[in-house]
């Protein structure tokens, strides 16, 4: 019968070894050279994109790479569903967006603003999501057909 | 109750009670919202509803195991916290600073990533505040000769728990790395190092209920938290199979996140097994419901309804619906608060003398908490799985599909709304009958008088 220093054993080799597997993965998959992510593309834009991004807490409603609320659309490849001057009209609209009774928080967003936001979306919408892409976008998934 | 620090624990579980009932209320905001009534948007949209309720969830839950361990460890160690006032100053620290948060969420002050939206400033004073808390279990455990598994499995887990929340405070340029490491703090605490504090919480509650003998339930614990990590350190990986990086992780996460649910399974079976086993008749049974619910119910909602989506395949498709939504809710309901609010049962009693230990109205809290969380779920489900067909499968816009399974909302608000009238049950008994007595101090807990009777 399993004695309780084998058992302790079996706790303390299985975290210690599958931790540094973990490490190990982690190290590799964020190397460069497996960058799935077009890296060298994220320019000041992008980065201020994903703060007001963050600021506004976009997320608490709308998933992106499918994270975040499920109450609004997947944002992945939005830029490429709508076009971009649907989507600088919504983030500058005065008035709650709500096409259909659903209510987006109305930021009257800058010129600035709502440009960075743009190429931040963009740039997600390039990023290879081993699949997912064509999932959340019928247009993709078209494109692919054809 | 033995020592006069244990009664500390009270006020953790006092902030509880209020947290868990103001969640409450924000997780009504949000389903009525679903279905058209939004009445109150222009002060909470639904993202401030929803870091609100999610993050009091997870503030409510680390006061629960703070407060356990400030009534386990003394008992365990054999002696008192080495400085009830510091661990008072710890508490209202705690609530000032998830308090400032909420408030914050209100006001647009906050950071945006999901269930960690505390801003960094904020996290600093956490920190600090986790420290203190630390510092004060360690020295009491430091300064006593015994030590038992049970206290250093819990004491692990907080540790952890701390240090893995720091990845979550790094700034990255990149949204992918961003995530990537979030999931260090959210899934490592639920699906690795919580579930130490869990099998920690459990294995006290075990001993102290069914009177099987200490070194049997230790050395199964070691088992349950060493299946814990085996799969759940590695199963990380199931949450980066769609978030831009490396394939490797679809076979790396699918394989080890489907072995997870066997660390609930056995969690599930030692609690079933040692409440067989034991002799120890317990007069505190709403404390055993609640301790044997807790480790079913979350074999059902963390390990049957996680196994559901996480091989890749489906995954594919239900990755961000409300299939996760369905599983999100039922595995923190079995897991995490089912077990804070059996060591709030079991507590109780012994802090305030009075020996409310099976009376109808701690049933029917039970019950129809558990009832109606299993409804919610199904809700939740039905509406996830429709979503996925709609959305995911015929193409439809995600607007029009929606429409399409707002019903299951109102299906589920009803049975929130039985679910919340459990909760309020629970929280008037705890009110009614809570406050702790210094002549607890004078009777002898029920275990010491059980000894006499079965040995
Ligand atoms: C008590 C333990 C657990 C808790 C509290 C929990 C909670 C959650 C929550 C809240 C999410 C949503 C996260 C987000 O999208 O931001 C989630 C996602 C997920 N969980 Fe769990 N979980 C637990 C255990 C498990 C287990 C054991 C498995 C697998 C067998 C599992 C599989 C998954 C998967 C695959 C997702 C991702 C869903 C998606 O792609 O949208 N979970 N979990
Ligand atoms: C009256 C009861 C409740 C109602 C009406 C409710 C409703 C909701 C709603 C509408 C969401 C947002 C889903 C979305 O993004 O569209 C949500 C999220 C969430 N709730 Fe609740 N909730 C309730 C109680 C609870 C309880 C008791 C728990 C913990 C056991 C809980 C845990 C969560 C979690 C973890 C999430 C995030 C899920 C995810 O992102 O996958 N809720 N809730
Ligand atoms: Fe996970």
């Amino acid at each position: 019968m399993l004695s309780k220093s084998q058992a302790r054993a079996f706790f303390l080799g299985g975290t210690v070894v599958t931790f540094l597997i973990f490490i190990g993965l982690t190290i590799y998959s964020l190397a460069p050279s497996n960058d799935q992510t077009n890296h060298e593309n994220i320019t000041e834009q992008v980065v201020k994109g994903k703060h007001i991004w963050e600021t506004n807490n976009c997320m608490g409603c709308h998933s992106i790479m499918g994270e975040g609320g499920y109450y609004a659309p997947e944002l992945t490849k939005v830029i490429d569903r709508r076009g971009e001057p649907l989507i600088k009209a919504i983030l500058q609209s005065p008035v709650p967006w709500a096409p259909n009774g659903r209510k987006m928080v109305a930021y009257e967003m800058s010129d600035e603003d709502a440009e960075a936001m743009i190429e931040y979306l963009k740039w997600i919408g390039e990023i290879d999501l081993n699949g997912f892409d064509r999932i959340v976008s019928p247009l993709a998934r078209e494109r692919m057909k054809d | 109750m033995k020592y006069q620090s244990q009664k500390i624990a009270y006020w953790f579980f006092a902030l509880c009670m209020l947290l868990f009932s103001l969640q409450i209320v924000y997780g009504f905001i949000m389903g009525f919202a679903r279905i058209g009534m939004d009445g109150l948007h222009d002060f909470i949209p639904f993202n401030t509803a929803r870091a609100v309720h999610t993050n009091l969830l997870v503030v409510w839950l680390l006061a629960g195991f703070m407060g356990a361990a400030y009534y386990i460890i003394p008992e365990e160690a054999q002696r008192e916290i080495v400085s009830v006032k510091w661990a008072y100053i710890q508490l209202i620290s705690l609530a000032v600073v998830g308090v400032a948060a909420i408030t914050g969420y209100h006001f647009n002050i906050w950071e945006g990533r999901k269930f960690l939206e505390i801003p960094r400033e904020l996290d600093y004073l956490v920190v600090v505040n986790v420290l203190l808390f630390l510092g004060l279990i360690l020295a009491t455990l430091f300064k006593s000769k015994r030590q038992t598994t049970t206290a250093m499995v819990l004491t692990m887990g907080l540790v952890f728990a701390a240090l893995l929340y720091l990845p979550g405070m790094i700034w990255f340029d990149s949204q992918v790395t961003d995530s990537f490491f979030r999931w260090w703090v959210v899934h490592l605490w639920v699906e690795g190092v919580w579930e130490l504090i869990m099998g920690g919480i459990l294995a006290f509650l075990l001993i102290k209920l069914t009177g099987v003998d200490r070194e049997v339930i230790e050395k199964w614990l070691y088992v349950i938290v060493g299946l814990t990590f085996l799969s759940g350190i590695l199963g990380t990986g199931h949450h980066y199979y769609y978030i831009g990086v490396n394939k490797i992780w679809l076979v790396v996460g699918g394989i080890f996140s489907a072995l997870e649910p066997l660390a609930f399974l056995a969690m599930a079976l030692f609690a079933v097994y040692m409440y067989r086993k034991g002799e120890r008749n317990h007069p505190n049974k709403i404390a055993l419901f609640w301790t044997v619910g807790a480790s079913i119910v979350s074999f059902i909602g963390a390990g049957l309804l996680g196994f559901a989506h996480t091989l890749p395949q489906t995954n594919l498709y239900t990755h961000g619906t409300l299939v996760t939504a369905m599983h999100g809710h039922y595995a923190f309901w079995g897991a995490y608060v089912m077990i804070v609010l059996a060591i709030i049962s079991y507590a109780m009693p012994n802090l305030t003398g009075r020996k409310r230990h099976d009376n109808t109205n701690g049933h029917l809290a039970f019950w129809l908490s558990n009832i109606g969380m299993l409804g919610m779920v199904t809700a939740l489900g039905v509406a996830g799985v429709v979503q996925v067909y709609l959305e995911r499968r015929l193409g439809m816009d995600f607007m029009v599909a929606q429409e399409e399974v707002k019903i299951h909302f109102v299906v589920m608000l009803l049975c929130a709304t039985m679910f919340a009238t459990g909760i309020g049950m629970y929280i008037y008994e705890f009110i009614k009958y809570g406050r702790p007595t210094d002549e607890a101090l004078k009777v002898p807990a029920v275990e010491e008088d059980n000894k006499v009777l079965v040995h």
